[in-house]
């Protein structure tokens, strides 16, 4: 089976800057890569539940319960940079 | 034996309790012994003279108040780096997190503290544990303890030469696609990855989160029973964690293999295995047959797709937990005009090509127009896993292989096609798949002289029989007084 | 040519857990920033989530309050993208299988009906808050951006209606129906101005009369219903103007700008809708079966459409019925529990939404500082309606017990406000005043009814005011008749 990546795309998505060259690179290496994975397309799956997990559990809940926050210098301690106790970032280009 | 650091856990467990050897006296000799084997080894990213010295002592001042908390205490332990200590610097083998300080412990390694273990330090790996061979670590590879132009195996390579050389007595490990067991093959130990659930993943730095699994690595099954006691258990902070009775395991220790039906897996016996580790694998099937073992053979056509389907889940799920390092809250930041100039520069810095090259391919798969075709496809495929092992433990007790198909390989053999990497997984994925636990066993030693794995699996929650074959294992084969030549001649 | 507009809502709902939807952090709005927050809703690495029992079954309770389907077996997904004040870079969400869909709300525009369809009711995190700093706090222009996580991980339940709306006000009549029942349900503050209930339009016209659906486009940040309906209004004659001009609708977001009271474009994510949804690895599927969801159904509340019915057949006015069944005034438990005890739901009603409302504005009180209860409220009417004290009366004493003087009984006492009805108990005052006013009494006697008036004054102000008027009058009449 023939790959075709839009390798810049799922950079982007990815959201690694990545050179031309890079790109070729990856690209190239990601296209034999997935020749191999597109093995499992060969096999009949009609009919066939994906697994998600691979143990058959439910309901796995925590009561609601308040349990004590970090303190406010150990949440920023790791920070690249923190300004007045907030995470402080460059300016964002995308309105949410 | 000339240091106390070459015991087994077992044997310095009972001297610790005997009062024939201090906590102290083991970490200062644990200490010596990484001092003269990591600069050809570097087992470890991270040592804490200070946290363990402390560690050591406190649990020598509970001995002396008659506080002994049970088999692990004041057993020195290596920590997979990619576990998070409180306090203590845990970088998962990436530059995008080098300097990281966590402010809480993984459950796992709060089990260990708690039963009064000494964590010397944090172990190297291939990054976010994304390898075979730790070549891919951010931080330089780790050697193998039998021949140190070799690779230990990964991705928990470090924890595994650490273990072989006696910088520390066992070591935890994680497991994603053989992760544990395929560096316990190479370094000769052993190396067990528990039923998925069994132990909390709360803390470990998540690389595939329906894969993942913490395990021990250590020198004899027993020491492997010992350590995963300690850490199994149910965890409220971990909504995938086990929530029924955890057995005694120790119990199947010793009790022979009479009766038990062992299926040798026909795909993963013969072809692309190398000839002395399908010989070493062949020679102790036959001595498990001759102490009362059944054996069959069974085949379990999947098998030639598991590999395929683990190379579409595994980086989908890498490529979203991955994506929370992005230089906003901790680690590494490259600086950008936007947050998201910030965010792209710092992840093409702080990832290396192979952790790039995942967190691509599973963007790939799980991205509009291919998600059905790969990851959907590799999750039904997952399921066809699942059923053949249910098929196959419907006639037998336990499934074997080898554990790798090949023994140690030189560095650089393997770095430059990722592919002929990954076929170096082709045992151990099946279990991670699958759920169920496995446990390599050193058997042998090939002609050059390095060790050689044997597999066991077990259905889901089957540790019971697992250890109990595991421990005729290596009792029919006599290995576990082999120590690597690096200790031979360092000690 | 003509067009009409259909209109959708996305309404998310953030819920008043005490803890977060997947850890233990409290959910407590104006928090100092960076205080309610822990590994989990950080992102640190190696943290995983666990989700909040409570949360599922108040998502579940707006689903049966919704007509909707539970479904047996739900289960969460990763919904990826970058954004910074997301912790993890993807938000846990739901996808295929959220834990309710199909069902429908009612609601009623100028005496119409509409059954507003709804799509789907799914559980998720809520992100974290984003101050841009410079540049007049607008995005485009600011100079860097400050984080706050403590909203990251509240639970966040999101409900999605069909495109069964086709006007502005009927897009606030659903908005303030959906607030009414979360109120009810008491799973949420619902403050709008807060944020914790956050209204998101989709918009299109089509030719009048067509099946087709248009060009969407979505307006968000509307901060109150008047908002939601004014923002409606300005999108959907703006569309006009662009169909009108032979212009094309662009699919695209759009930002209210209250201040402006104008829609304007806003910029989005390149790949904004490659979500790569997949199932949640770090939890497991979520099962409700049959014994859980009636558990949860029985403990629904009366809804606001149900109260509506019995409180018009109870004879209360429009405006009390608005308040009364609303969810969200605190006057609905003191009139339900006065009403229990015995007393009539129309006086009930008019003093709650009359005396006692202006005296919590007068005083600047809270409902809940002050002493009255539903008890207080049966006595004090059982006194007013045996005639014991005036209409005036009886409001001085609910002033008394709103400000803690006692119960009605000790407060009429103290305040001696007790009216005399008793008509041996009057009789003497009544001789006398008849006795001093000669000329009056004949004229009564003459069958004068004017006189009345004059008279019973006369006898309430020999009484000191405390006499029934009513008593006093057809006691006058019948000494007019003897």
């Amino acid at each position: 089976m023939a790959i075709d990546i839009d390798i810049a795309y799922v950079a982007r998505l990815a959201r690694i800057e990545l050179s031309d060259e890079e790109l070729e690179h990856y690209g190239a290496q990601l296209e034999g890569i997935l020749e191999h994975a597109a093995l499992v397309q060969q096999l009949p799956t009609q009919g066939v539940e994906p697994t998600s997990h691979p143990l058959p559990m439910v309901n796995s809940f925590r009561p609601d319960e308040v349990t004590p926050p970090l303190d406010r210098e150990t949440a920023l301690s790791q920070a690249p940079q923190a300004d007045g106790g907030h995470f402080r970032v460059p300016p964002t280009l995308e309105e949410e | 034996m000339s240091s106390p650091v070459d015991l087994t856990l077992a044997g310095a467990a009972a001297a610790l309790r005997d009062g024939q050897l201090s906590a102290r006296e083991l970490l200062e000799a644990t200490l010596d012994r990484a001092v003269l084997t990591e600069a050809e080894l570097h087992a470890y990213l991270t040592i804490d003279h200070q946290g363990a010295r402390a560690a050591a002592a406190a649990a020598d001042e509970a001995i002396a108040r008659g506080d002994h908390t049970g088999p692990l205490h004041g057993i020195p332990v290596a920590v997979k780096d990619n576990m998070v200590t409180a306090g203590l610097e845990t970088t998962a083998g990436s530059q995008i997190l080098a300097g990281y300080v966590p402010p809480y412990d993984a459950t796992a390694v709060a089990a260990l503290r708690s039963a009064g273990a000494v964590i010397v330090g944090k172990s190297n790996l291939d990054e976010f544990a994304m390898g075979s061979s730790t070549e891919n670590s951010g931080y330089g590879p780790s050697a193998n303890p039998w021949d140190t132009g070799r690779v230990p195996g990964g991705s928990s390579g470090g924890s595994a030469a650490a273990v072989a050389a006696g910088s520390a007595q066992v070591a935890l490990g994680s497991d994603t696609g053989g992760s544990i067991r395929q560096p316990a093959s190479l370094c000769g130990l052993v190396g067990m990855k528990p039923t998925y659930g069994l132990v909390s993943r709360y803390g470990l730095i998540a690389f595939a989160s329906s894969l993942d699994q913490i395990g021990p690595i250590a020198r004899t099954v027993e020491d492997a029973v010992t350590t995963l006691e300690v850490i199994a258990g149910h965890d409220p902070l971990d909504a995938t964690s086990y929530r029924g009775a955890y057995p005694d395991y120790r119990s199947s220790l010793g009790r022979g293999v009479d009766g038990v039906r062992i299926g040798v897996v026909s795909e993963l016996a013969g072809e692309g295995i190398h000839p002395d580790v399908l010989s070493a694998f062949r020679s102790a099937v036959d001595a498990l047959a001759d102490t009362g073992a059944i054996i069959s053979e069974v085949s379990l056509p999947s098998m030639e797709y598991a590999l395929s389907a683990y190379y579409l889940i595994a980086p989908a799920e890498c490529s979203a937990n991955l994506a929370r390092f992005d230089g906003v809250r901790y680690g590494l930041r490259v600086d950008g005009a936007t947050v998201e100039e910030m965010t792209a520069r710092t992840r093409a810095e702080g990832f290396g090509p192979e952790v790039a090259r995942r967190v691509l391919l599973g963007t790939y798969a799980l991205s509009a127009g291919y998600y059905e075709a790969f990851y959907g496809q590799a999750q039904k495929v997952r399921t066809l896993v699942i059923q053949d092992f249910t098929r196959a433990y419907a006639h037998v007790d336990v499934l074997v292989s080898p554990t790798s198909p090949m023994t140690a390989f030189e560095f650089g053999s393997r770095t430059a096609d990722p592919l002929s990497m990954y076929l170096v997984d082709v045992c151990t994925i099946p279990s991670n798949l699958a759920g169920g636990p496995g446990i390599s066993v050193p058997i042998d030693l090939d002609t050059s002289n390095l060790p050689i794995g044997f597999q066991v699996m077990a259905p889901p929650l089957g540790e019971e029989t697992l250890f109990r074959v595991a421990a005729e294992v290596e009792r029919v084969t006599a290995w576990n007084d082999r120590r690597p030549p690096l200790v031979e001649a360092r000690s | 040519m003509k067009y009409e507009s259909v209109i959708g809502i996305e309404t998310h709902v953030e819920l008043a857990t005490d803890s977060k939807m997947f850890c233990g952090c409290p959910v407590r709005f104006g928090a100092d920033p960076n205080t309610n927050v822990c590994p989990v809703c950080l992102g640190l690495p190696g943290a995983l989530p666990v989700t909040n029992e409570k949360a599922i079954e108040w998502i579940v309770a707006i689903g049966l309050a919704l007509e909707c389907d539970i479904a047996h077996r739900s289960q969460f997904h990763r919904k990826n993208y970058f954004y910074a004040d997301q912790p993890k870079n993807y938000q846990i969400s739901q996808y295929d299988v959220p834990v309710c869909s199909g069902g429908a709300l009612e609601i009623e525009t100028g005496g119409r009906p509409t059954r507003v369809r709804i799509n789907r009711v799914h559980m998720e995190e809520d992100t974290g808050k984003m101050i841009h700093v410079g540049g007049g706090g607008r995005i485009k222009d600011a100079d860097h951006s400050l984080v706050d996580f403590n909203r990251a991980g509240v639970p966040l339940v999101e409900i999605v209606t069909e495109p069964d709306l086709s006007t502005p006000q009927q897009a606030r009549a659903f908005a303030q129906e959906l607030h009414s029942i979360v109120l009810t349900l008491g799973v949420s503050d619902a403050k709008l101005e807060e944020g914790s209930m956050r209204f998101d339009a989709n918009v299109s016209l089509r030719p009048s009369g067509s099946e087709d659906l248009g060009t969407k486009v979505e307006v968000k940040n509307m901060n109150s219903f008047r908002s939601l309906e004014r923002a409606l209004t300005y999108e959907i004659e703006r569309q006009t103007a662009v169909l009108a001009a032979g212009d094309r609708i662009i699919q695209e977001t759009r930002h209210w700008d209250e201040g402006a009271g104008v829609t304007e474009g806003m910029r989005s994510k390149e790949e904004s809708s490659d979500y790569r949804y997949f199932p949640e690895p770090d939890l497991v599927p979520v099962e409700v079966d049959e014994t859980w969801r009636e558990d949860i159904r029985r403990r629904i509340p009366e809804l606001p459409a149900a109260r509506r019915v019995r409180y018009a057949a109870q004879g209360l006015d429009p405006d009390s019925i608005a308040v009364l069944s609303g969810g969200g005034s605190a006057l609905t438990g003191l009139f339900e529990d006065a009403v229990a005890a015995g007393a009539d739901p129309k006086v009930i009603a008019n003093w709650l939404l009359g005396e006692v409302t202006a005296y919590l504005r007068r005083e600047t009180v809270d409902l809940s500082e002050t002493a009255l209860t539903g008890e207080h409220l049966r006595d004090l009417e059982r006194l007013y309606a045996a005639g014991d004290l005036s209409s005036t009366a009886a409001k001085q004493v609910l002033a008394g017990v709103l400000a803690g003087e006692g119960n009605p009984g000790e407060v009429a006492e103290a305040r001696d406000l007790i009216q005399i009805s008793d008509a041996g108990a009057l009789s003497a005052q009544i001789d006398q005043v008849l006795a001093d006013h000669p000329e009056e009494y004949q004229r009564l006697r003459d069958g004068d009814a004017k006189v009345i008036g004059y008279l019973v004054g006369q006898v309430m102000r020999i009484t000191g005011g405390k006499a029934d008027p009513k008593v006093v009058s057809g006691l006058l009449q019948e000494k007019a008749e003897a």
